[in-house]
């Protein structure tokens, strides 16, 4: 190939190109116009100005979780880059693969306290998966190439690439990623076969088995979620999943056991309880899912397959811990147990089940109705009869609606549910629908979201409207921090500190002043006629939906409690928290 | 999960790229993580390869001397991560400079354990002398201990070295 001479800002958009890109996500500024100003001379790439740089990040995340691709940041120097790191937590934390490019002060300046000038490299370091500082336009090709290497391979992550502005000047050879080998990481994708037969031995064995799976099957993508399927299926086994892992198995299936979890289901938190054999696949033992530490699953034997060793005993101690991608390690272990003819113990397993449908009949996610206030549930349950049919993308902001809507909205496919999960950030949801419209224009797009995490990023509506990036904004609107106010309730003698939400914007009126349309339901009754209207309308719609202000999320786990010490929506007053427990999150 | 009782001390052996940076995602992964650090040592190795070789000496139950192994070789710049109290027998060597002054007596005495040491003098004046001593760390705080009560006022340490024992490379 003959040697292309190009500068700083070109090869950043060449190598764009060349990785498969055509939306970024971004925001300019003066430490990045030598980008915008190659960006404005090209048609390949879509710019999507957002209106405040986390926003970027989030509608990126939502890009790359929708579609599998990793999603593209640019940012300015500074504030810009500080701005982001919200955004680079809650990806690292939920394993989304993301390339922010940030620009930087020109190399002369660097360490000087210059204008918009900040250490982007070390701040972001602990809030990355790897970054890079670019000395000169020399490197940058092969820094551009690397990073998406490394964003998207192993276990996804955010990375950053730091480009001082007299870089993106300097003229430097282009190289096509054709040609560069990253010279350390090699991630393990393929597990080790004599852990995998270990395992199908060890399933093979139970008596009470569960699958536990969480987000590394969504990330290893479509075909694990397949190959999960017709594992689950083989088996007959119970399955459940993380807030994380939503999607990867259809939740119709009878087999299927909702989420686990501080705010799962009664069934699936006490079969793992009791399993004897249980399947981690794409999981990690967040402590939203154990529960407390030394009761959990007590009488299992764990099989742990993560693409991240250092997931394997973190937390909880496997027995048989495989390295290796969700989807490889599936291949391999449904050919073993093909292969072996394996004979489960299937009168075991019928009592198994015996068990779980007892469990299931306590129906934890049932709540009280009413014919004059909207319940939160209710207005979930009708949001997803109303949309269960179309194409239909689901994100959400953090607290009481989240976990509701983890409830009650139902998935049969990966990459329809976005949540910041690890992190939990609220104001998340808007920019992330937006980041999914713009990825899926045809798609139904609702971010389901508390009053108050809306106000978090509710400037991302004027991206709605420039990009005519239709989505849905579905307020549970309480009037209250929700999950706060909960936790005040069960932890701190009902004393409400700062939980209320205070001089409320007028969430109708709001909506018009950005141009998009404002609707109100205050009923049960008119509801589903407002659903219908928001559903049909052609652009944003900010949907006001005024539910009963003290209703709280159950089943729950409390903090420092184990699995099967469930408080149960009709049976609150067995709310039990130990003084150990009030310490922890 | 950590249990008091368990507490094992390991060498740990970390081939890098030597690349911008390194050295503080170490360092940043045992401070954000709250791992300990007893020691660390860093050097460039290969010229040609642009390696280093950072020896770490930490504390920590055997669940967590794993995770900060699969921690370190996760880093994105890391060759290689050797675990030198489990895999091998590995030989073990810290050099320190040490200041010692007094007149007499005293002076005497700490040129004598000294040289039972195999300190070497490197430094001197009419009331003090540098000694450099090389050995394992126990040796090292051992000489330290002699010298406590004879005028030590200065100590210098470069923390363990270590390499395996045998043809084996890392
Ligand atoms: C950025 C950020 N700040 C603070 C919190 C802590 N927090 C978790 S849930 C919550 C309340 C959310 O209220 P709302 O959006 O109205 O949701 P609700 O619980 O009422 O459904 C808060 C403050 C957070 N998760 N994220
Ligand atoms: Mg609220």
């Amino acid at each position: 190939m003959a040697a292309q001479e190009l500068t700083g800002a070109e090869i950043v958009i060449k190598a764009l190109v060349d990785q498969g890109v055509d939306t970024i996500f971004g925001y300019p500024g003066g430490a990045v116009l030598p980008i915008y100003d190659a960006l404005f001379q090209q048609n390949k790439i879509r710019h999507i100005l957002v209106r405040h740089e986390q926003g970027a990040v989030h509608a990126a995340e939502g890009y790359a979780r929708s579609t599998g691709k990793p999603g593209v940041v640019l940012v300015t120097s500074g504030p810009g880059a500080t701005n982001a790191v919200t955004g680079l937590t809650d990806a690292l934390m939920d394993s989304i693969p993301l390339v922010c490019l940030t620009g930087q002060v020109a190399t002369h300046l660097i360490g000087n306290d210059a204008f918009q000038e900040c250490d982007t490299v070390g701040i972001t370091r602990p809030c990355t998966k790897h970054n890079w500082l670019v000395n000169s336009a020399k490197e940058l090709t092969r820094v551009m190439h690397e990073a998406f290497y490394v964003a998207t391979n192993g276990r996804p992550g955010p990375v950053v690439i730091d480009i001082p502005k007299d870089v993106q000047f300097q003229k430097a050879e282009y190289v096509g990623p054709q040609n560069v080998v990253h010279k350390t990481y090699r991630p393990k994708v393929k597990g080790d076969i004599e852990a995998i037969k270990a395992a199908v031995d060890l399933i093979a064995t139970a008596k009470k088995p569960i699958f536990y799976t969480g987000g590394g099957i969504i990330n290893s993508g479509p075909f694990a979620s397949q190959l999960l399927r017709e594992f689950v299926q083989l088996t007959g086994f119970p399955i459940t999943s993380t807030l994380m892992g939503l999607g990867a198995y259809p939740a119709s299936d009878k087999q299927w056991l909702g989420m686990l979890g501080m705010h799962g289901t009664y069934e699936a938190n006490n079969a793992m309880h009791d399993c004897d054999v249980m399947i981690n696949i794409g999981a990690r033992f967040d402590d939203r899912v154990t529960g407390r530490i030394d009761a959990f699953a007590p009488n299992s034997k764990k099989i742990h397959i993560d693409i991240d060793a250092s997931s394997i005993n973190k937390i909880i101690h496997a027995d048989i811990g495989i390295v290796g991608d969700a989807g490889h390690v599936l291949e391999d272990m449904i050919r073993i147990w093909k292969s072996k003819a394996v004979k489960i113990d299937k009168s075991a397993l019928a009592d198994w089940w015996r068990q779980i449908d007892h469990w299931r009949d306590r129906r934890s996610l049932d709540y009280k109705k009413s014919d004059e206030i909207i319940k939160p549930q209710y207005a979930i349950e009708r949001l997803y009869q109303l949309t269960k049919d179309r194409e239909t993308y689901i994100t959400t902001e953090v607290g009481q609606h989240q976990m509701w809507a983890a409830q009650h909205y139902h998935f049969e496919k990966p990459n329809r549910w976005l949540t910041s999960g690890g992190l939990g950030t609220m104001g998340y949801g808007l920019p992330a629908a937006i980041g999914v419209q713009i990825a899926h224009p045809d798609a139904l797009v609702i971010d389901i979201a508390g009053e108050a995490s809306i106000q978090m990023c509710i400037q991302e509506i004027s991206t709605a409207m420039q990009f005519m990036a239709p989505v849905k904004i579905f307020i549970l609107n309480n009037e209250y921090m929700g999950m706060v106010r909960q936790w005040q309730e069960l932890l701190h003698g009902g004393r409400y500190s700062h939980s209320y939400s205070e001089s409320l914007p007028d969430f109708v009126k709001l909506a018009e002043a950005f141009g998009a349309v404002g609707i109100r339901a205050k009923t049960p009754g008119e509801l589903d006629d407002k659903i219908k209207q928001m559903i049909d309308t052609p652009g944003p719609v900010v949907f006001d939906c005024v539910v009963d202000k003290f209703e709280n999320c159950y089943p729950m786990i409390p903090s420092g409690a184990a699995h099967n010490e469930m408080i149960l929506g009709d049976d609150p007053e067995a709310a039990m928290v130990t003084e150990e427990g009030k310490m922890l999150v | 999960m950590s249990n008091e009782s368990n507490i094992e001390r390991h060498t740990i052996a970390v081939l890098v790229d030597n690349e911008a940076g390194v050295l503080a995602r170490v360092i940043g992964l045992f401070s954000g993580r709250g791992y300990n650090i007893e020691s660390l040592t860093v050097a460039e190795v290969d010229q040609a390869e642009h390696t280093s070789r950072i020896t770490i000496v930490t504390v920590g139950t055997p669940m967590v001397i794993e995770q900060i192994k699969a921690q370190l070789a996760r880093l994105v710049p890391v060759h290689k991560v050797v675990d030198l109290t489990v895999d091998t027998k590995a030989v073990e060597r810290e050099m320190a400079l040490i200041k010692v002054t007094g007149s007499g007596e005293k002076r005497v005495e700490a040129l004598r354990l000294s040289d039972a040491f195999r300190a070497r003098v490197i430094d001197t004046t009419h009331n003090s002398f540098v000694f450099e001593v090389t050995g394992a760390p126990d040796k090292i705080d051992a000489f330290i201990g002699l010298m406590r009560p004879l005028g030590l006022v200065d100590v210098s340490r470069t923390g363990v070295v270590a390499i395996a024992r045998g043809p084996e490379a890392m």
